[in-house]
């Protein structure tokens, strides 16, 4: 099965378990299922609860919210994550505080995915990673999927949460088999840890490999789920005893991810490194924009810099 | 009949028992009693005009106090009163109904949650920052939930969300208000929402409360063309009053509500009406003359010359507010 399944086939089976719940996005009817595929079928499935909206981002978020706080629970699909800057004030200062802001009096049931990231060629303002900017956002959950986990069970426990929740999708990774946790590398005395997510999960794997291969790196990998609030403890599990850790992300460098990751490990690892995006827009050549992505090369030689300060 | 119940977070009361609400007295100051009275804080037993004027009076005597509480230090933050506007909240919420109707309030929403709730304690303890407040002190004044009354200090984001509660509750007859102010005209949400009420056909009453004004900015410097004129090319149809009159306003509101309820389609119902107070506290720029106009709408005096027995109902309002500021302040700070 392929990510956009795994996705699916979980809209699918919340569909048909919660007759209340309504899917929201812009151009997500059949025969077209959305920009990327991932609400194929529903709308035909469950006619009156698929809605294509007009091209909103803030009210159909807004909109989400004030369904979801009464009782019908919300999907909502941002054709690109990119367009997440448009709902930023419903997000921030309307779903993820309603709650805490109304002393418990009411629940926000509503999950907003958002498939982000480059690769595509798609330029400037549609291949961003704008998550950072949506973690630390008391009352919002931010998860990141990826094909190592099982994205469909992510989604599932996002809904049986009943709070608000960001899922970062990524626009590659959707056509890419799930192959599950047991795929990471994970050797028993790693030299290296990767603590990555989303979508450079797959190039971190590939770094891994060939670090084991070709320098004898025994590197683990660590695809962190959840962004924010950001699993401290988790991660620290994670890296163990390892001494040091490369932080990868896609995003724009700085107050993110790596950032984090950093936080989490003070006086914990020995050395340190971050990989990031670039500090100026993606730009739509493909090629420029691969090497300005984290990608296995990169990835690789950050790893082995580290390896070799001791 | 039982009087005394404590109502806040209590989701078992029916929201039909609201007539019987009674100012709830915190454990803490209980043994300040309200004065006795048979008469309910909303007055719902009694004719509309008496009920309007004590309602209206409630919330004039509120928000006064709110101001001199403010002046004397006693109170942190910020509040926006709405001294002068306060037909539109009693003439819009007594057209709905209570069990089931759903509002939607911007930072000037002290009236509304008055007109709906009677919930004068649990109101001046959450500005008070009480744990006794109506969200425990966590939202202060311009963030209040009760039942299905919300309200939000970020300028038209709540308009999207009442279109969306307001078609999760269409099934059950349900019709949702969002209350905005002329200078919210300018924020984008407004006409997604607009949009998207008309789409989807959300029963959602938008009412404009236009009092002229937004903060210290006048209407002419940054709202273009006609407020009363925007929804129609939404395919949403208009209601318009201008004047200051509560029984005037409930029955336009009445009309709109039963075209909300009755098609399932949204309506913009515009109100013209005067903010005699400040934007909140002490920030009025307006030269003295165009105050005296805003004066001269105030909708209480009117309406006190048509009660017979007015100087009783401002002394039951008074007695109220007395009781539930000293209630509020015998109640413990609220802190995490
Ligand atoms: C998004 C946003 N921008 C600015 C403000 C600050 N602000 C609070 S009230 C207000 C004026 C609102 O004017 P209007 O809509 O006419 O309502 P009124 O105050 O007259 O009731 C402003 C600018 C805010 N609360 N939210």
């Amino acid at each position: 099965m392929r990510v956009v399944e795994s996705i699916n086939r979980a809209l699918h089976d919340l569909m048909g378990a919660d007759l209340r719940l309504v899917i929201l996005g812009e151009d997500v009817l059949d025969p077209y299922g959305g920009a990327f595929k991932v609400t194929k079928g529903l709308s035909s499935a469950y006619k009156d609860r698929v809605w294509t909206t007009p091209i909103s981002e803030g009210g159909i978020v807004g909109m989400a919210a004030g369904m979801a706080i009464k009782g019908r629970p919300v999907i909502v699909e941002l054709m690109f994550g990119d367009f997440i800057a448009l709902a930023a004030d419903q997000i921030i200062n309307h779903v993820a505080k309603f709650r805490w802001m109304y002393n418990d009096q009411v629940e926000v049931p509503v999950i907003i995915r958002a498939p982000m990231g480059g690769r595509r060629g798609y330029g400037p303002t549609h291949s961003q990673s704008l998550e950072k900017h949506f973690c630390g956002v008391p009352g919002l959950t931010v998860l990141a999927t990826h094909e190592y986990a099982d994205p469909g069970t992510l989604l599932h426990r996002a809904f049986a949460s009943r709070s608000p929740h960001l899922i970062i999708e990524n626009k590659v990774m959707y056509s890419r088999p799930v192959l599950g946790p047991d795929a990471l590398p994970r050797p028993a005395d790693a030299d290296v840890v990767i603590l990555t997510y989303g979508g450079c999960v797959e190039h971190a794997v590939a770094a891994a490999k060939k670090l084991a291969q070709e320098e004898e790196i025994a590197t683990t990998v660590v695809a962190v789920e959840q962004l924010s609030p950001f699993p401290g403890d988790e991660v620290r599990s994670q890296v163990g005893n390892c001494t040091r850790v490369v932080a990868v992300e896609e995003g724009s460098p700085g107050w993110g991810f790596a950032s984090e990751c950093a936080r989490a490990l003070i006086g914990r690892v020995r050395h340190f490194s971050a990989l990031t995006g670039p500090d100026h827009p993606i730009p739509s050549s493909r090629d420029w924009e691969d090497d300005l992505l984290p990608g296995v090369n990169a990835i690789q030689a950050a790893c082995i810099e580290l390896f070799q300060k001791g | 009949m039982t009087k005394e119940r404590a109502i806040r977070k209590d989701e078992t009361v029916l929201a039909s028992s609201l007539a019987e609400l009674q100012i709830v007295t915190s454990s803490a100051a209980r043994n300040l009693t309200l004065a006795p009275t048979e008469r309910g804080l909303l007055g719902f037993e009694l004719p509309a005009a008496v009920r309007f004027y004590q309602q209206m009076m409630l919330i004039r005597l509120v928000e006064e106090r709110l101001l001199d509480l403010f002046s004397q230090g006693l109170l942190f933050g910020t509040t926006h009163t709405s001294i002068g506007q306060e037909a539109n909240a009693v003439g819009v919420i007594n057209a709905l109904d209570r069990d089931r109707d759903i509002v939607w309030s911007n930072h000037r929403c002290h009236g509304h949650f008055i007109a709906y709730s009677g919930e004068v304690e649990g109101l001046i303890a959450e500005i008070m920052g009480r744990v006794t407040g109506i969200c425990g002190g966590r939202g202060g004044s311009q963030h209040l939930c009760f039942r299905n009354f919300h309200s939000n200090g970020i300028q038209g984001g709540i308009a999207p969300v009442a279109v969306g509660s307001a078609l999760a509750r269409k099934d059950e007859g349900a019709v949702a208000v969002v209350f905005l102010g002329d200078g919210t005209m300018g924020e984008g949400a407004v006409y997604e929402s607009l949009n998207l009420a008309s789409v989807f056909a959300a029963p959602v009453v938008f009412v404009i409360e236009d009092n002229e004004i937004a903060q210290t900015t006048p209407k002419h410097l940054t709202v273009s063309g006609s407020i009363v004129a925007r929804a129609e090319p939404f395919g949403v149809r208009t209601f318009a009053y201008d004047g200051n009159d509560p029984i005037a306003i409930y029955e336009l509101a009445q009309e709109a509500v039963g075209y909300v309820r009755a098609e399932s389609r949204p309506c913009w119902l515009y109100l013209r009406t005067e903010r005699i107070g400040p934007h909140s506290k002490g920030d009025d720029t307006r030269p003295a003359e165009r105050l005296e106009q805003a004066r001269a709408r105030d909708p209480i005096p009117p309406m006190r010359r048509r009660v017979a027995n007015a100087d009783e109902i401002d002394a039951y309002c008074l007695n109220v507010v007395d009781r539930a500021v000293e209630s509020a302040a015998a109640a413990a700070l609220a802190r995490g």
